[in-house]
This record gives C-alpha cells, sequence and structure tokens, in this order.
C-alpha cells in the first residue's frame, strides 16, 4: 500500500517536472538537441567525433573558424552591454609564445568534449551531458544557471548568456541564464556535414582542422594521429579529450 | 538555581524596529532579483571569467555558519557540558535559520531561478551539488526533528541524544559537501585540495559560533534577559580556539601548496602578488579575523572583548570565504603550460570582478532572511531561555 502511494506520489512529481519542461520550451521556443532519448537516438556509441587542429597550419590572422562558428550558431548576437568578459566565446584563437624558445604559434580552442568531461561530472541536474558519439552539449531545457560547468571546466570552454540573446540561428536555441558551449555542430554531424569552423577553414586555404571518427581506424583523423605526434590541452588531468593539436 | 525556562519573545517597540529594518534588506534583494532576471546577470559583477560572485560569497558563509552554529547544541546534547543545554534548542533553530538564509541566496542567484523544481526532481549523483541538495534539504528534516525532541516535553534524554548524534554527523556530511564543492575541482589551481572540507569544518565552527553568539546577545538586549558574563567568557574562549584551528588549516593548505612547485604561482598570487586578495588574506582573514580575536578573549577574556572578537570572527570569515571563491576564479588557469599567451580570451591574466550593488543586496539580503527566520522562530517557539545568567547556569559534572 505504501509502495502504491509512493510511486503515485513520484509519478505525479515527474508529470509536474514534465509541464513545466514543456511549458518554458514553448515559452522560449528552445529546441534541445539530444536533450532526451528519443532526441540522441542520432548519436552512434560506434563513433566518436573528434577533431585534430595542426597549429603549424593555422594563420595567426585569420579568424575565419570564428566567425562561421558565430554565423552558424549564432552566438555573436549579444545584447546592448557585452564586454569581451561577459560575450560568449565557443571558440576563439589563441596566439602563444614559447616562454623558453620564443617560438610563436596560433590555434583555435574549442570545447574539448572530453571522454570524462569534468561539466557532466558536476551538473547537478544533468544538462551538461555526453551523447553516446562523444559530442558533450547542454540540454537548455534543464539548465538551471549554476555555473558549476563553468567552474570544472579547465579549457575555459563554456559561457553563459548574460543577457536576453536576439536573430538566434535555428542551429542552436540559446537562453538567458543558461550556459552554452562548442556543439561540435552537431545539427551538422547529424546531417553527414562537418562542423562550420572545419569547412571554413578548408575554404580559407589553410585545411589547419581535420574532423572525423576517432574509433574509425581507416578515418584520416585516426590514421594522421597514428602517423603523427599530437598532445591533448591539459592531457596531465587524463580527461582524453576528442580534440588533439599538432605542432602546439 | 532556578528550572530552565523557555519563553517567547514579546513584539516590543524595537523588535517591530528591527523586524522592519530586516524586512527592508530583505525587500531590496528581492528587488536585486527582479532586476536580475529582467536583465540578466549582465548588470552583476560576473562575467565569464568569474562566474560566482559576491552572493556565493555570502550564501557559502551563511551554509558554513549554518552547521557551525549547532555546535552550541551538539556540545550539550552529543559531549553532554551541561552549561550549553538551555542554549541548544535556539542553536538548533539559529542553524537552520542560517540554512534557509544561505540557500535563498543560492538559488536566487541562478542563471534560471524559476527552474528550482528541475533541480529538485533531476538528479546526477555524481555531481556534489546534487548531493548537497540532499544534504541541505535532509539537514532541515534532521535539525527540525532534533529541535522538536528537544521541545516536547516528557521525551527521554537519550532520544534527545540521538536526535543530537544524529544532527552532529549530519552537519560534518554537510559542510565536507560545501568544501567538496571546491576541494574537488581538479582543473582550478586555486582549489583541488582534499583539506577543503576539513578546513570548512573548522571554519564552521568559528562562524557558527559568532554567528550564534552575537545573534543570542541580541535577542537577549531586545527581550530584556541576562546572558551571565561568566559563561560568555567561557565560548569566547572556545571561539578562540576555533579560530586558532582555523589559522592553522589555512596554514597546511597554503604550506602544501607552496611544497609543490606546480602551485608556486597561485601560492605567490594569493599570499605576495595578489593585490586585494592577498591584502584580504593577510590584513582581513589572518590578522583581523584570526590573531585580534586570539589576543582578545585568551589575553583580555571580558564580555566586550568576546563580543568584538565574534564581530572581527565574521568580518575575517567572509573575507576568507572572498579569498577563496573569487580569488580562486580570479586566478588563471594554466591551460598552455610553457606558453606565453600573446593573445586570447582572457587567457593566463589576472581575471578581475568587481561585485555590484545588486549582489551586495542580494547577500545582505540573506543574511537578513536568516536574522528574520530566526526572530519569527523565537516570537513563536518556545526556544530562548529566559535567564542565563552565571548563577542560573547549570555547572558541568
Amino acid at each position: 500500500m505504501s509502495k502504491c502511494a509512493e510511486l503515485t506520489r513520484r509519478d505525479i512529481l515527474k508529470s509536474g517536472a514534465a509541464v513545466t519542461t514543456l511549458s518554458l520550451a514553448s515559452g522560449v521556443t528552445l529546441m534541445a538537441f539530444g536533450g532526451s532519448d528519443a532526441d540522441a537516438a542520432g548519436a552512434d556509441a560506434g563513433k566518436r567525433w573528434g577533431l585534430l587542429i595542426d597549429a603549424s597550419k593555422c594563420d595567426a590572422n585569420c579568424t575565419d573558424c570564428v566567425t562561421a562558428c558565430k554565423t552558424e550558431n549564432g552566438w555573436d548576437a549579444h545584447g546592448d552591454h557585452a564586454s569581451p568578459e561577459t560575450s560568449s566565446a565557443w571558440i576563439r584563437k589563441v596566439t602563444l609564445k614559447d616562454r623558453q624558445t620564443g617560438r610563436k604559434v596560433s590555434a583555435p580552442v574549442m570545447c574539448q568534449h572530453c571522454d570524462t568531461p569534468p561539466c557532466v561530472d558536476v551538473c547537478p541536474t544533468g544538462a551538461s551531458m555526453k551523447r553516446a558519439d562523444g559530442i558533450v552539449l547542454v540540454d537548455k531545457h534543464i539548465c538551471i544557471g549554476c555555473r558549476y560547468c563553468m567552474m570544472a571546466c579547465p579549457f575555459k570552454a563554456r559561457s553563459f548568456v548574460h543577457e536576453p540573446v536576439h536573430d538566434q540561428s535555428v542551429n542552436a536555441p540559446r537562453g538567458m541564464g543558461t550556459v552554452e558551449a562548442c556543439t561540435l555542430c552537431v545539427h551538422r554531424i547529424d546531417k553527414g556535414r562537418i562542423p562550420a569552423c572545419v569547412e571554413s577553414c578548408e575554404a580559407a586555404g589553410h585545411s589547419a582542422i581535420l574532423f572525423g571518427d576517432l574509433k574509425d581506424p581507416d578515418s584520416p583523423i585516426s590514421k594522421a594521429l597514428e602517423a603523427y605526434p599530437s598532445i591533448a590541452l591539459r592531457d596531465d588531468l587524463g580527461l582524453n579529450p576528442a580534440v588533439r593539436y599538432q605542432n602546439l | 538555581m532556578e528550572r530552565t525556562i523557555y519563553r517567547e519573545i514579546k513584539a516590543t517597540p524595537s523588535v517591530w524596529m528591527v523586524a522592519i529594518l530586516l524586512g527592508a534588506f530583505v525587500g531590496a534583494a528581492g528587488l536585486s532579483v527582479l532586476t536580475i532576471e529582467h536583465h540578466g546577470h549582465i548588470i552583476t559583477g560576473m562575467n565569464n571569467q568569474i562566474v560566482w560572485g559576491l552572493p556565493h560569497v555570502f550564501a557559502i558563509f551563511l551554509i558554513v555558519a549554518a552547521s557551525g552554529a549547532l555546535n552550541v547544541a551538539s556540545i550539550a546534547s552529543v559531549f553532554g557540558k551541561k552549561a550549553y543545554k538551555p542554549m541548544s534548542r535556539f542553536s538548533a533553530l539559529l542553524s537552520i535559520a542560517l540554512l534557509l538564509g544561505g540557500l535563498s541566496v543560492l538559488v536566487l542567484d541562478l542563471g534560471r531561478p524559476d527552474r528550482l523544481l528541475i533541480a529538485m526532481t533531476s538528479y546526477n549523483f555524481t555531481s556534489i551539488f546534487a548531493w548537497n541538495m540532499i544534504l541541505y534539504n535532509g539537514f532541515f528534516v534532521i535539525v527540525g526533528f532534533y529541535l522538536a525532541v528537544q521541545m516536547i516535553t516528557g521525551l527521554s534524554a537519550k532520544m534527545v541524544k540521538m536526535a543530537g548524534l544524529a544532527a552532529f554527523i549530519w552537519r560534518l556530511a554537510l559542510t565536507t559537501g560545501t568544501g567538496s564543492i571546491f576541494g574537488w575541482l581538479v582543473a582550478r589551481p586555486g582549489y583541488d585540495a582534499a583539506i577543503m572540507a576539513p578546513l570548512f569544518i573548522v571554519m564552521s565552527f568559528a562562524f557558527g559560533l559568532a554567528f550564534f553568539l552575537l545573534t543570542t546577545l541580541v535577542l537577549f538586549k531586545l527581550s530584556d534577559r541576562e546572558f551571565g558574563d561568566v559563561l560568555l567568557k567561557r565560548m569566547g574562549s572556545l571561539l578562540g580556539v576555533f579560530v586558532a584551528a582555523v589559522l592553522y588549516f589555512t596554514a597546511i593548505q597554503h604550506l602544501t601548496n607552496i611544497y609543490a612547485t606546480e602551485h608556486a604561482g597561485v601560492e605567490r598570487f594569493f599570499l605576495r602578488e595578489g593585490g586585494i586578495y592577498t591584502t584580504l588574506f593577510w590584513l582581513v582573514q589572518v590578522l583581523i579575523g584570526g590573531l585580534i580575536p586570539m589576543a582578545l578573549v585568551f589575553l583580555r577574556p571580558s564580555r566586550q572583548s568576546t563580543i568584538w572578537a565574534s564581530i572581527l570572527v565574521i568580518i575575517g570569515g567572509l573575507a576568507q570565504v572572498y579569498v577563496i571563491v573569487i580569488g580562486g576564479q580570479a586566478y588563471p588557469l594554466e591551460i598552455f603550460p610553457g606558453y606565453e599567451v600573446l593573445e586570447g580570451f582572457n587567457e593566463g591574466m589576472v581575471n578581475s570582478y568587481t561585485p555590484s550593488l545588486y549582489e551586495l543586496a542580494l547577500g545582505l539580503g540573506g543574511v537578513a532572511v536568516t536574522l528574520l527566520a530566526a526572530g519569527v522562530g523565537v516570537k513563536i517557539l518556545r526556544v530562548l531561555p529566559t535567564n542565563l545568567s552565571d548563577a542560573n547556569v547549570p555547572a558541568d559534572s
């Protein structure tokens, strides 16, 4: 008897949560990508999508990948008060100088889509999630904006939406008060296309970013990783990122 | 010696004045929250580098103090010190009020506070945050039960002791959870230390006792009751011991880091070159909130020195939480070891943070919620003893 009552109570709670999610969704016209099992059905556990960035091919003066990402995902459209500190940055270009040798090098940095992502570990609601194919995403429906994932991310890959958003892209719905980051252009990948940053880098004639399936030993990215040395950022943390760097 | 009698406080004009003042602070916090909700966090001092700001400092201070305020009750119920027994009801009530105030700030500073229901129904059990939600809710239930068994007449002392023990263990778990929010952040050199959990526990002892002493004295003053000098000095000495323990754990925290070469940078930042954080650490946390209170209670024990020590411990405690929470974020992440970052997204530089008035109002509102809740509690419940004069305090066996 008591068990029945408990189940009923739990069911009511669950349905309450579901209604909230739906009404919030219609109010802000958010579309979840991979937010539920059904949505994530497109993700193939037999694959792990990743990037190999060759810093020697990256032009210090080129920001085409950043521009393409902004256009594709609509995160350039910020409010009136945004500053560089408060604006979103799903991808950023960094120029580095070796302290010992003086060698300079440039490369883009985005969500590293870790195999064991700290952001997913710390997220209290499960909004930070990793798809079966390794893409790390934020479910905007259940992100409460606590920003613990931003505290945990070793790469500063995540941004908090500080202001009401305008001119959103249908590819990547955004919402004030929630956290966002590079989705590896999951909407493109699910349609068999490559991420916007990779495409723009190719178009610019640099081809510094190679995209592919890390689990397929015959994919160009796997072959390149096997043939040449590469590193992961903060490899000491043992997170096994899906983004790796050559000649950094 | 008369029996300990608990009575509600009377709603005198001065009690009303204090309540109205606290209500104004709560109102200001409410307005701040609505304004932030409307415009977004852009109007606060936070940014994408310093994501937890002043509200978190207040929230964490209050949550840490909550478990510490329960100490007085634990000393009586668990460790059998009879002199603390008359204060243990209010100790339980105040700890609930402190947690309520701290959680109010934490929840209202969320990007989406309207989604609290999701936080309550959708758990990710690898998150220490999710565990904390259970620890916080459990604290309300267990300490509430503990308060109830103390107030219900006719219950055996053993039952009170068992409830007190459960609450004591739970509060240790709760503060371990709060400290681990930072201790388990492996990526940030300012955190990532197992000592965070025990450090937070000793911090809770000091902050909670200081807050308890000041609140009790104000309530006694407002309701014209007597708090004995000997008892107060005795509790002042205990506060001094707790403050010494905080300094000890703080010293170990930094010495451990200094020994590891990889952490030399962050230690140089906190202890020597961190500007406001270095000043807050040495001047406010260590000197004003540590050494001076110890000197006051140990070298010149008196009623006044205990009161001053309590005030300074709270000021120093807020500084300590500020240095941990904000200083830990201000120090840059080392994403590219061995490289100097010439161009990037605030890479490799100390991140700046200036708290806004909205955040201050929200934080102070949390303190006001705590004090209002405690005040309403002592108005409607019989938790405050009528007489704590030295002649009336039970002697320890």
